[in-house]
């Protein structure tokens, strides 16, 4: 048991239930660990690092490495709608410039919206490169995105959260 | 009763698809889910045939409103007759597409039955050094972006012995890997995505074949979190490929053993340089190596290893079906077979073109994508991703293969082609180029991780100065060493949009004009990113 686990005995147990068969079975865990961890949590909390080293055993700096290096592994948790924009070069050639501002706008004028979407957090080229601006709202694909769609995006998912 | 044919894939859906195909199934009809034709446009492209493979009719930009009173007919405006007489696709030459966009990706029978584990069938009944004799003879080159021959890949890993996992005990499983890179992430390209999702069987029919060819016992498939739909249909592939024994042990009844698994990236670019992703893939940071040794002789764990791009693998499957010479008959010099472009950005027609190499690129751009959407005039073109040189829209007179384009100072990448109207400012284009290597560089050699951060630096001095020319010298030198001196492609090739767009538009970068582009300008530009 980690010092870290010693504080919080609960999550320690959850994230080495999490991790142990990834680490029992699989060559070079720590990755998959982390995503593992991510992917119950939405994020990887605090101590969660410590369990990973102590579970694979390798040294924390080591897992810290992999956690900072990769952009989808979060420190803390994410919105509850996350919106992301397409900042790449075939959606900035329709507009993805335009969206992003507009958008960033549309927020400021809306904290609560801003707060549900965690405003914007731009992504490099999400595939849909014919039909853009693309925009990623909750995880569902939006193609020749404007304001508008990226409201009724947020709107449809805030619904189907509470149905 | 007729057959209703409504795409699954990720750019219909994002434009409706779904809704479309849950009022047509709500109306009792029978609603087939598949790939996408790849004329994304068109998207939600609904199809209709009076059977299961009977020719189909289509309709374009249908909106779940349009059916809601029943389901189209020919006298609709969005009518667009038979859909494989549509001039965009009517001109292709489907080897690695063949089925996108016509069966149900996730039905073997429907795979088997347009054709799917031909090439299987055809390589087990080979021995494996006549397989890669077959691939060496096609012409096949990487369809990542480095162009190198898969078949001397492929001679290489095959005269290997297996290897145990670096580090482990001498008595350890020995294994060689086949490692799919579909870790898609320039800018503009879509066709591995599209591949995974309207044919995944026809990736893993090329894993195998490479696996029998260089004597893989396993396989791994990279693939970017940022496509979530290639996931799950690969995923559900893979289950349902073990259950019809074209995956597992002796596969096709042979003494082929080979498995596949998906790996899911995490949100960095530079993974999909080779090295990169071989560390990803062993839980470490996705930090460049330094080669040799060459993947093939020391991979995956260590392993002798394939890395392939999704296309290159893909490729495979129709050129063991159909014949090796078929293939190395199509293209020019040593660009053979065909390549699947992909027009994107603003384009008035965009999607997915698979043609033999040597099509010029003034065809794919006005012929089929009948150029920009805005419907402005066109201004530039980026061919190959964010790392391609930007073309100017009166020097398209290039034939699309890795030689000419070459000899043009630009490259074919992944085969995207980006078009800009006369609205881009190339030197702000020119600045996100240098950006986006600060973002996401890697950081181990010098010239990429300090470059880059340089890079965006002297663009903006050189924008503000009334005096750019002190600013441009140190711009190329600064790009000279970065193309000179990274140890990979991300910092070795940034220079060449930077360099493309300087040279080929050097009236947007003219500082006198620009003096108002200040450094606090270049700050609003990073909020923008």
């Amino acid at each position: 048991m980690t010092a870290r686990e010693q504080d919080s005995p609960e999550l320690g147990a959850t994230v080495r239930t999490l991790v142990a068969p990834l680490a029992a079975t699989e060559a070079g865990p720590v990755l998959l660990c982390l995503q593992k961890v991510q992917e119950h949590f939405g994020y990887v909390p605090d101590g969660a690092v410590a369990v990973i080293a102590d579970v694979c055993n390798i040294t924390r700096a080591d897992v810290h490495g992999v956690f900072s290096y990769y952009s989808d592994l979060k420190q803390s948790p994410g919105p509850a709608v996350p919106v992301r924009i397409c900042a790449a070069e075939a959606c900035q050639a329709v507009g993805a410039r335009a969206l992003a501002k507009a958008w960033r706008e549309q927020c400021e004028g809306d904290p609560q919206l801003a707060q549900d979407t965690g405003v914007d957090e731009p992504v490099y080229c999400l595939g849909n490169c014919a039909l853009g601006p693309a925009a990623l709202v909750n995880g569902e694909l939006v193609g020749r995105a404007d304001v508008q769609a990226l409201v009724d995006a947020v709107a449809a998912a805030r619904s189907g959260e509470s149905s | 009763m007729s057959v209703w044919f409504v795409p699954g894939d990720a750019a219909a859906r994002s434009m409706g698809a779904d809704r479309v195909a849950d009022v047509l199934t709500a109306q009792g009809l029978e609603v087939v889910r598949t790939g996408s034709r790849g004329l994304l446009w068109l998207e939600p492209l609904v199809e209709c045939a009076p059977t299961r493979d009977g020719v189909r009719v289509g309709w374009g930009n249908v909106k779940a409103e349009d059916v809601a009173k029943g389901p189209p007919t020919a006298t609709d405006a969005s009518y667009l007759g038979e859909v494989e007489k549509i001039d965009f696709l009517a001109g292709q030459d489907r080897w690695i597409y063949q089925r996108v966009g016509v069966i149900d990706p996730l039905d073997p029978d429907d795979f088997v039955a347009h054709g799917g584990m031909s090439g299987l069938r055809a390589a087990l009944a080979m021995a494996p050094t006549a397989v890669v004799e077959q691939v060496l003879a096609s012409g096949l080159r990487g369809r990542g972006g480095a162009g190198f021959p898969a078949g001397i890949k492929w001679r290489t890993v095959a005269e290997q012995a297996p290897a145990r996992h670096k580090g482990q005990a001498v008595d350890a499983p020995r294994h060689k890997y086949i490692c799919v890179n579909a870790d898609e992430g320039d800018s503009g390209t879509f066709a591995d995505r599209m591949l995974m999702e309207g044919d995944p069987f026809c990736l893993l029919e090329g894993m195998a074949i490479a696996a029998h060819g260089v004597g893989a016992d396993r396989g791994v498939i990279y693939l970017r979190s940022e496509y979530p739909d290639a996931i799950r249909v690969m995923n559900e592939a893979i289950e349902k490929a073990r259950t019809q024994g074209w995956l597992g042990a002796g596969i096709l009844g042979s003494d082929l053993n080979f498995d596949v698994t998906v790996r899911v990236g995490a949100g960095s670019y530079v993974c999909g340089e080779e090295t990169a992703m071989l560390e990803s893939l062993e839980g470490r940071r996705g930090m460049v190596r330094a080669k040799p040794p060459l993947p093939a002789i020391e991979g995956l764990f260590g392993t002798p290893t394939v890395i392939n791009n999704v296309l290159t693998i893909a490729s495979v499957p129709s050129i063991l079906a159909r014949g090796a010479d078929a293939y190395a008959a199509l293209g020019e010099e040593r660009s053979r077979g065909t390549q699947v472009f992909q027009l994107a950005g603003n384009v008035a027609r965009g999607g997915i073109v698979e043609v033999a190499f040597g099509i010029s690129a003034h065809e794919l751009v006005f012929g089929l994508g009948q150029g920009t959407r805005s419907g402005r005039p066109l201004k530039a073109v980026q061919v190959g991703g964010p790392l391609g040189a930007y073309l100017r829209a009166d020097a398209l007179d290039v034939p699309m293969a890795y030689e000419a384009l070459a000899a043009r100072g630009a490259m074919l990448g992944h085969g995207g082609l980006v078009l800009f109207d006369d609205s881009v400012d190339m030197a702000e284009q020119a600045r996100f180029a240098m950006e986006f290597c600060v973002e996401e560089s890697c950081g181990k050699c010098t010239p990429c991780r300090i470059g880059a951060v340089r890079g965006v630096e002297v663009i903006d001095d050189l924008l503000a100065s009334d005096a750019p020319g002190d600013a441009e010298d140190l711009l190329r030198d600064l790009c000279d060493v970065m193309t000179q001196g990274s140890l990979c492609a991300m910092g070795g090739l940034t220079p060449q949009p930077v360099l493309s767009a300087l040279d080929q538009f050097p009236e947007d970068f003219d500082g006198g004009r620009r003096g108002e582009t200040s450094a606090g300008q270049g700050v609003a530009h990073e909020q923008a990113h």
